[in-house]
């Protein structure tokens, strides 16, 4: 099974990074730093768990941008691991990649989710316009082992989320920093993010689910935040709750930031109280 | 659920509002060009501004038919307006200055790029910076794809 799965992983995640040296098209990094937002766990630009309106890396029109990531979300029973990369194009399109491995720390064993995600900068731009700048996106998941998602009542082994984000910087907002806010509604039949599967037994319907973040410049390079991001409760045997963190986010420059974050992920998989640290680290071309 | 999402939901709000309230509070030198350093800080910035676009290859091809003195005196006359100093811009608007040279979004982030260097360089805090952002920030819409 893993065997079978590396490869084509390895190909989806360095196929991009590779085509970009060899061809050496035209990336660029003419946005501000930070402005491309850190990689959500999803493999989308955003916060730590909410997908935002802005577009990865730091490509503006005309410019192509590349970004890795590599995520770990560590809470009392479970570890959850990300890897991931994008590619965009113009300001305006972003396509990302991220494997998710969540292990069952109290359970044993393992299980591992795909995600494909596509955004799209409809309107506005996050700096200079009135209106916040408004992207839709779609991320179609996929997880590998469906015992446990089955176990506990889910419905398929994959899915696919929508969403519509909105996000705005508004400067010199609060002691003259710079203040960034983000709201996203999600279409989603998904358990736990996914992991734990889509729809229930009695249920496949979309839900649609409220996502916020808040987050304070406080120099060019440092950012402190939150993030909310309101969950499905679907499962007949494993509750859900809504996802909450508190996020440092530390922006180098252009080609690297680090994103340490306190998250409180609620009851998963019939374990409660799931809290612990978070650390991503993003780089960018 | 209902319970749960209430009880979550506090917090983001509570911090919502004291950002907000802080906000009001907060206490701002005077005038943007007084944080500027009046008319020498204003012009310190607006030269390593000239100086960085002149060596930046995306900017500096909008510039071939263009006189840097005059450029630099309406820069400075525009800025000084922008921050509330004792000038009064009489240049053209954004729209008709900008008419017909194809300014693309990635020069205007480029451009804000490199005045936000400039303006680092100068030693110029980061509230002045960013109230100076403020004030330029919605001419985008006047000066890209015109």
């Amino acid at each position: 099974m893993i065997k079978s799965s590396v490869d084509p992983f390895i190909r989806t995640v360095f196929l991009p990074l590779f085509l970009t040296m060899v061809c050496g098209f035209a990336h660029a990094d003419s946005r501000i730093v930070a402005t491309g937002g850190a990689s959500n766990i999803e493999g989308s630009a955003g916060g730590g768990v909410v997908p935002w309106a802005v577009i990865n890396g730091y490509g503006s029109s005309d410019e192509w941008a590349v970004t890795g990531m590599a995520t770990g979300v560590f809470v009392d029973d479970f570890t959850l691991k990300v890897i991931g990369a994008s590619v965009s194009y113009d300001n305006r399109v972003e396509l990302s990649f991220a494997r998710q491995r969540l292990k069952l720390d109290s359970l044993g064993g393992d299980l591992q989710q795909d995600i494909i995600g596509l955004k799209y900068k409809v309107a506005g731009e996050l700096l200079y316009t009135t209106m916040p700048q408004i992207s839709v996106g779609v991320q179609y998941k996929d997880v590998d082992d469906f015992s446990l998602p089955s176990a506990v009542g889910a419905r398929d082994d994959s899915g696919v989320d929508y969403y519509v984000a909105a996000t705005k910087v508004f400067f010199d907002a609060l002691w003259g920093r710079n203040v960034l806010v983000n709201g996203t509604v999600r279409a989603t039949k998904a358990n736990q993010g996914g992991l734990l599967g889509f729809g229930s037994e009695r249920n496949n319907r979309y839900r649609y689910m409220k996502e916020a973040s808040v987050a304070v410049l406080l120099t060019d390079n440092l950012a402190v935040g939150m993030d909310y991001r309101e969950k499905p409760d679907e499962l007949d045997f494993a509750g859900e709750d809504d996802w909450q963190d508190f996020f440092i986010g530390w922006f180098v420059n252009k080609n690297l930031s680090v994103v340490l974050a306190y998250a409180d992920l609620g009851s998963i998989a019939g374990f409660d109280d799931q809290k612990g640290w978070y650390l991503s680290i993003e780089g960018a071309l | 659920m209902t319970c749960v999402l209430k009880r979550r939901v506090w917090p983001l709000v509570s911090a919502i509002l004291l950002l907000s309230l802080l906000s009001a509070c907060a206490s701002q030198p005077a005038t943007v060009y007084e944080g500027l350093g009046g008319e020498p800080g204003l012009a310190a910035v607006v030269d390593n501004l000239l100086e960085r676009m002149a060596k930046d290859e995306q900017i500096v091809r909008h510039f071939q038919d263009t006189d840097i003195a005059l450029f630099r005196e309406g820069l400075t006359e525009h800025l000084c307006d922008v921050a509330d100093g004792p000038c009064e811009y009489g240049g053209e608007d954004m729209k008709a200055t900008h008419r017909g040279l194809n300014i693309t979004q990635a020069d205007f982030d480029r451009l804000v790029q490199l005045l936000i260097y400039a303006m680092q360089e100068e030693g110029i805090p980061i509230a002045v910076r960013n109230d100076l952002l403020k004030r330029l920030a919605p001419m985008y819409g006047d000066v890209v794809y015109q």
